[in-house]
């Protein structure tokens, strides 16, 4: 039995919290022909005193004797999306990894300091890493659909963690999952295409909804854009909206704007340390650090 | 003057012109800015004096003999020589043996009186294409000499002589396997002038001991390839393969999946010291130790047609041969699965095995069955194993423990020991080659176009 399948029923079938609806929705396109910092889509920043969903204490990360991430430590809440910006090689994506454990698969790569999803150490032996992964799923940069048919990219991992019981119950998760990925309307006529027969920003979202179909508690993802167009890139923000409510989400970005348009939380990086992390409106209008300035300013990066 | 002294003699020219190229360019050096380095000089002038007289002499040395043969026949020596074609090229052939001094005397009278002739034809013919190459050495070295000048782009001259050089070298690989391909066919035509191709082809009985005197007993032999070729595919495509593909593919996962770096760098090697041993030893080891305990095997089973020279021995080895270029065929296929893809597994919560089994295998498996193929067209074409393990008998049986024969057999068989070279029985020995070629050459073209198809898909 899985930890997360007493969710199944309830998560599954619940609507967005209500914050969620009531936030003004701004369609990604007309935001992205603003030429500044558009900071409006966080206006109705959610304001909840639950425990965040994932905790991330004095985390560091070595890759061999070189040190990637200093004493990382921060909150991810699970409805909000917390977006994670600095100049490339400065850890985002390593921290992201350290989430779910995928640091496990670079044998060079030492990982010290504590995370929790739930409060639960997810480093203990007590946590199953494959029953992790299944709860804090990931998309990554490069869309990376499997060289399967759309359907069994997306029954891909209901089937490996037994989630349906009947192929019928298997077909209504991958139309469930398709259809909260935004992808249903314009694939369902050919579930039995290949995956990787699909544009770029359809593998993308057929990523997603390979995510989703596990219905796992967080969702991270790793410059989900930087490898699609700007149309493409719309769908995927006008998605990480609708999601939101519904799972946490991290996502890395080296884009500004996109930060500021999809998150509620930011975190800026920079050589391996966390800088400076707080509400997006604040971080992109009033920051306290000079690095942040710097950074949100195009002084670098 | 033999052609060996023109040899010497045109590399000797080479070597003077290339010289003077280089010291004439270098002294006019001194005085102005050359375009091309006095070595590149040099060695212009070198490969003109010595590449045109060196084509000219390979093209001399196979017409020269034939020159000389007729040259001596038209000689009076020659002309007092019988007409009939077959003694008269006996007489010839002890005459050339006497003038080349590998025997003293010969058979036939005349052919002593012949001797001297062709000698002094040899070496008139000799000297006259070996005058001509070294003429031409001279006279193209001269041309390219007074080519050294400041401006002149040896450099590019150079660039084009070795551009032919190359292009001729990979054409001596080409155009040889068009005549292997063309003797082949040549040989098997005049097989299928004996022996009908329908019958060679669809024919299920192969004995081709043909008797010395047409009223002896199976005076006409039966050339049916069918029972070799089940018996090639037997050994080669199905015992080989039960064996090879799985625990090929097994260690290739395992080396490129599961082994840390350290126990992999020890383990490939080893795997490869298996592809190194001589064909010759695993068929020895097939022949006495595997045989008899598979022999031994299939009676206590209660096979009692079990053989000592059984289908499965020598399967079995070969399969044992096979694996390293599976599992390194396999090792290659699986490393070009991208990363990405297995990560994309893994973040779904997919274990290891998971990963492998639903997205790495399938993902690599057009790789894996072009090396299969490959593998395959390999282990049919292979020779000593199945000579010294498989038998002669030429059953049509799927029974693992009996003796069946292969093609490659059969032809070692048909071609060993004093033949005649029209019978049907030596020439069936080519017409078994060219199904043979024909066969692996198919496997091959799907094998490279699979192994083709599969790599664009990840570019
Ligand atoms: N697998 C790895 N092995 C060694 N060093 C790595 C590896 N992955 C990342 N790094 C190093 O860790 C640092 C942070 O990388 P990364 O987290 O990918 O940065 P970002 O995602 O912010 O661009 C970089 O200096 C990078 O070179
Ligand atoms: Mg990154």
């Amino acid at each position: 039995m899985l930890p997360h399948e007493e969710h199944e029923g309830s998560r599954l079938d619940t609507p967005a919290p209500e914050e969620a609806e009531q936030e003004p929705r701004i369609p990604a396109q007309v935001q992205g022909m603003h030429s500044g910092l558009d900071v409006n889509a966080t206006a109705s920043e959610p304001d909840t005193n639950r425990a965040p969903k994932m905790s991330a204490r004095e985390v560091s990360v070595f890759y061999g004797d070189k040190q990637a991430l200093k004493n990382v430590s921060i909150n991810i809440h699970d409805d909000r999306v917390t977006a994670f910006i600095g100049p490339s090689g400065c850890g985002k994506s390593t921290f992201l990894r350290c989430l779910n454990r995928m640091n496990d698969t670079i044998p060079s790569a030492r990982v010290t300091g504590q995370i929790e999803l739930d409060n639960e150490d997810i480093n203990s032996t007590a946590m199953d890493v494959v029953q992790l992964r299944a709860r804090v799923g990931m998309v990554f940069q490069k869309p990376n659909p499997f060289p399967k048919s759309i359907f069994e990219n997306v029954a891909y991992g209901p089937r490996i963690h037994g989630l349906a019981q009947s192929k019928p119950d298997l077909e209504q998760i991958v139309e469930k999952s398709l259809k909260r990925a935004g992808l249903w309307e314009e694939v369902k006529d050919r579930l039995q295409e290949s995956g990787t027969a699909l544009s770029g920003g359809q593998q993308q979202r057929l990523c997603i909804a390979r995510a989703i179909a596990v219905d796992p508690e967080v969702i991270l993802m790793d410059e989900p854009c930087s490898a699609l167009d700007p149309i493409a890139t719309a769908k995927i923000e006008e998605l990480i909206h609708e999601l939101r409510g519904r799972y946490a989400i991290a996502i890395v970005t080296h884009n500004m704007q996109q930060a500021a348009r999809v998150s509620q939380r930011t975190a800026f990086f920079h050589l391996g340390e966390m800088v400076e992390y707080g509400k997006t409106s604040e971080i992109f209008t009033n920051p306290h650090e000079r690095r942040t300035q710097d950074y949100i300013t195009g002084r670098y990066g | 003057m033999s052609l060996t002294l023109a040899l010497a003699a045109i590399l000797a020219v080479a070597a003077v012109v290339g010289w003077h190229g280089f010291s004439r360019a270098a002294r006019l050096r001194t005085a102005t800015r050359l375009h091309s380095l006095p070595s590149y000089h040099g060695a212009y002038a070198a490969l003109w004096a010595a590449i045109p007289a060196l084509l000219l002499l390979a093209a001399w040395s196979p017409m020269q003999s034939r020159l000389v043969d007729r040259a001596v026949l038209s000689s009076p020596e020659g002309r007092s020589l019988p007409a009939f074609d077959m003694q008269r090229e006996s007489i010839l052939s002890e005459a050339r043996e006497i003038a080349y001094g590998q025997r003293e005397q010969g058979f036939n009278p005349e052919s002593s009186t012949l001797a001297p002739r062709i000698r002094a034809e040899e070496s008139r013919f000799a000297l006259m294409g070996g005058a001509a190459a070294i003429l031409l050495a001279l006279l193209a070295g001269a041309f390219a000499l007074r080519r050294t000048k400041p401006e002149f782009r040896a450099r590019r001259g150079v660039e084009r002589w070795l551009m032919i050089l190359l292009l001729a070298a990979s054409l001596i690989a080409i155009l040889t396997t068009l005549g292997i391909l063309l003797s082949l066919m040549f040989e098997s035509l005049r097989f299928f002038n004996l022996y009908p191709v329908g019958s060679f082809l669809f024919g299920t009985e192969w004995s081709p001991q043909t008797a010395i005197r047409a009223d002896q007993a199976g005076s006409s032999g039966a050339f049916g390839s069918i029972p070799l070729l089940w018996g090639t595919f037997f050994i080669g495509a199905i015992i080989a393969m039960i064996v090879a593909v799985p625990l090929g593919l097994m260690s290739a996962i395992f080396l490129t999946q599961y082994a840390h770096p350290r126990v992999r760098s020890w383990l490939k090697p080893i795997l490869e010291i298996l592809a190194g041993v001589p064909t010759v030893v695993y068929g020895y080891f097939a022949a006495l130790t595997v045989a008899p305990v598979v022999r031994d095997f299939g009676l206590a089973i209660g096979v009692s047609s079990a053989s000592s020279e059984s289908a499965l021995a020598a399967g079995l080895v070969m399969g044992i041969m096979i694996i390293p270029f599976i599992s390194s065929m396999a090792d290659d296929s699986i490393a070009a699965v991208p990363q990405a893809m297995r990560d994309g597994s893994l973040a779904m919560g997919a274990t290891k095995s998971e990963t492998i089994r639903k997205v790495v295998l399938p993902a690599a498996l057009p790789g894996v069955i072009g090396g299969v193929l490959l593998a395959v067209s390999r282990a049919i074409g292979e020779t000593m194993i199945v000579v010294m393990a498989a038998g002669l008998a030429a059953n049509l049986t799927a029974n693992p423990f009996a003796s069946v024969t292969t093609v490659t057999t059969q032809i070692v068989q048909l071609l060993t020991g004093d033949q005649e070279f029209d019978s049907a029985k030596t020439l069936a020995a080519f017409a078994l080659g060219l199904a043979l070629f024909l066969i692996t050459l198919v496997l091959n073209l799907i094998a490279l176009h699979v192994v083709r198809k599969y790599q664009e898909q990840y570019e």
